[in-house]
């Protein structure tokens, strides 16, 4: 009954959802791009029209520039180090040891937890006075004395980055499991007999099934990463002296506690942009590997 | 297979202990904090397992006497639970019948392009809209008001989800209905639906879960007992001026509970949702 041609009843099932999205997301969207170029604010005016004044103080403000490199640094070393370490467990995975089922089904506890639990988890674990982790390094001898791991520049972000690589590697991990056991075994047999060394076969028989899944979760996590704001906001709330303040912590502070929306809705619109861009790039790498798939 | 020193062997086992102590390390000290007393938390050197078990935080967060740290915290309970049960049925209910148009019509590919684009949209590119929408309506700190604001996250979500889910489905059951005379709804309810009915609980599941994660539009959108969200207490309490830390972990332990068992029931379906949802389309 579905034809290639669009039929109009396709057009009434989809009916519910297009309104559902019109309201929801269609809407506030463009009158975020409205808003966003007018000095409107939260409680009062609703603003006059002033172009794109808003656009051009947003990207020369220091807060801005600071806040867009604490989000690449958060992204980058979060994803990167998510990557390797999930590829790495999921290579362990694939082997055969006593376990295996259990800790296989341990992963999913990490992805389980919300992410609220694990920013305050981690809160505590990092608390300066009574921390696990303080107490941890100096039983063991590798601290002198108790630090403020959250409360240091120094050490902030790493704090944020180890708290969300714990989190989400294990959903990597997943991933890349999945991809390795569909790998054939007759293929790897082959280069096995023909004498390829451990290296040799992971580049050149594992690799090829592994690059699509993996690019999707690049992009997807990235797209997470990019977007950070519940681990931020619970950890350090942007601190110490805003040095983990990312793009979506400056926009909540802009628009809801300065409650300057014009701005504030210039601001969150770059963000969109950045974002966009990677979806666009997730879409085109799934349509690619979906191509090679058939 | 290739044979396996024995050194490789035993280098396998312990990095599989290794992995397996990084991920249940965290989990333990959340449950062991729950369980301990102040003065074994604040012990220095800190004691890794408590003196005498204490549960009495449970009891406190559970009782719901009036204006008790556990009202205030069982209603915060409830409230999570409103709003996402709440999202995840409206969002199922729009996602059924588009994402089986979407999985029907190889044409429309381009939305669905655009759907799974706006589900990447940051929350906050729509919350200061939001914001004053539900203010205009009455909405603001109510669970109604925010259960709408997830179907922004939810709805495209799950229409993206079950249209993969749906793909693999055979047409020519559709085909034999509609030369039978089936309609359109009866098509969709005696046909579709008990076949997808699997596909449709695995993304309740990850809706539900996804709505109960909440925080950005919880926190700018609730204010009080009437429509705060679990995320948000437990936010509350880690922010606030509580110094009992394994109060904090007592809630979040709770708060963990439903996800984690959930996490762990359905494992086999949901790990195949997670690493095939994304690649697949």
């Amino acid at each position: 009954m579905f034809s290639e041609r669009m039929s109009p009843r396709a057009l009434l099932l989809m009916l519910p959802l297009v309104l559902v999205m019109i309201a929801v997301i269609g809407w506030p969207l463009v009158d975020t791009i409205r808003l966003s170029m007018t000095d409107a604010r939260l409680a009062g005016t609703s603003g006059e029209f002033i172009g794109a004044d808003n656009y051009t103080k947003t990207v020369s403000s220091r807060n801005f520039q600071s806040a867009f490199w604490a989000t690449m640094r958060f992204s980058v070393w979060s994803v990167l180090i998510e990557l390797v370490l999930g590829v790495l467990v999921a290579l362990l995975l694939n082997q055969r040891f006593y376990g295996r089922t259990l800790l296989r089904a341990l992963m999913i506890l990490p992805w389980a937890l919300p992410t609220v639990v694990n920013a305050t988890l981690w809160r505590l674990i990092y608390n300066p006075e009574y921390g696990a982790l303080n107490a941890l390094l100096t039983q063991i001898g590798m601290l002198d004395a108790y630090r403020s791991w959250l409360g240091e520049p120094s050490s902030a972000m790493t704090a944020l980055i180890v708290a969300d690589v714990w989190k989400n590697f294990p959903l990597v991990a997943l991933i890349a499991l999945a991809a390795l056991q569909a790998v054939p075994k007759d293929i790897r047999a082959a280069a096995i007999s023909d004498g390829a060394n451990a290296w040799k076969r992971f580049r050149y028989v594992i690799m090829p099934y592994l690059i699509g899944p993996l690019m999707v979760a690049l992009v997807l996590r990235t797209i997470e990463a990019f977007k950070v704001f519940d681990l931020i906001w619970i950890m350090t709330r942007g601190g110490p002296a805003n040095s983990t303040r990312s793009l979506s912590i400056l926009v909540y502070q802009e628009a809801f506690a300065f409650q300057r929306v014009g701005s504030g809705a210039s601001l969150a619109l770059i963000i969109t942009l950045i974002i966009t861009v990677l979806a666009v790039a997730y879409l085109m790498i799934m349509r690619r590997f979906a191509g090679e798939a058939r | 297979m290739e044979h396996q020193s024995r050194w490789f062997r035993l280098f396998i086992h312990l990095m599989a202990l290794l992995v397996a102590l990084i991920i249940l390390m965290p989990l333990a000290w959340l449950f062991v904090m729950s369980i301990s007393s102040n003065a074994d938390l604040s012990a220095k050197p800190l004691r890794w397992w408590p003196n005498e078990i204490d549960i009495s935080r449970y009891a406190t967060l559970f009782d719901r006497s009036d204006n008790s740290a556990g009202q205030a915290f069982m209603a915060s309970l409830f409230n999570s639970m409103k709003v996402a049960g709440m999202a995840t049925i409206a969002a199922i209910m729009v996602a059924i019948p588009a994402g089986w148009a979407l999985s029907r019509n190889p044409r429309l590919g381009w939305v669905l392009g655009g759907i799974i684009a706006t589900y990447m949209l940051p929350p906050v590119a729509l919350s200061i809209p939001l914001y004053f929408i539900l203010a205009k309506f009455g909405l603001l700190n109510n669970v109604f008001g925010l259960g709408l604001v997830y179907l922004s996250i939810l709805a495209p979500f799950v229409t993206w989800l079950l249209k993969s889910g749906f793909d693999p489905i055979p047409k020519d059951l559709e085909r034999a209905a509609a030369i039978d005379g089936a309609r359109l709804d009866q098509m969709l309810r005696i046909v579709i639906l008990p076949l997808a009915m699997p596909v449709i609980a695995t993304a309740t599941i990850f809706a539900f879960l996804l709505a109960w994660d909440e925080f950005f539009y919880a926190l700018l959108f609730t204010s009080n007992q009437d429509a705060k969200t679990l995320t948000v207490a437990i936010a509350d309490l880690a922010g606030g001026r509580v110094s009992d830390y394994g109060l904090i972990a007592t809630a979040g332990v709770i708060a963990a509970l439903p996800p984690v068992l959930i996490g762990i029931l359905m494992q086999r379906s949901l790990i195949s949702g997670l690493t095939n949802g994304g690649v697949k389309g």
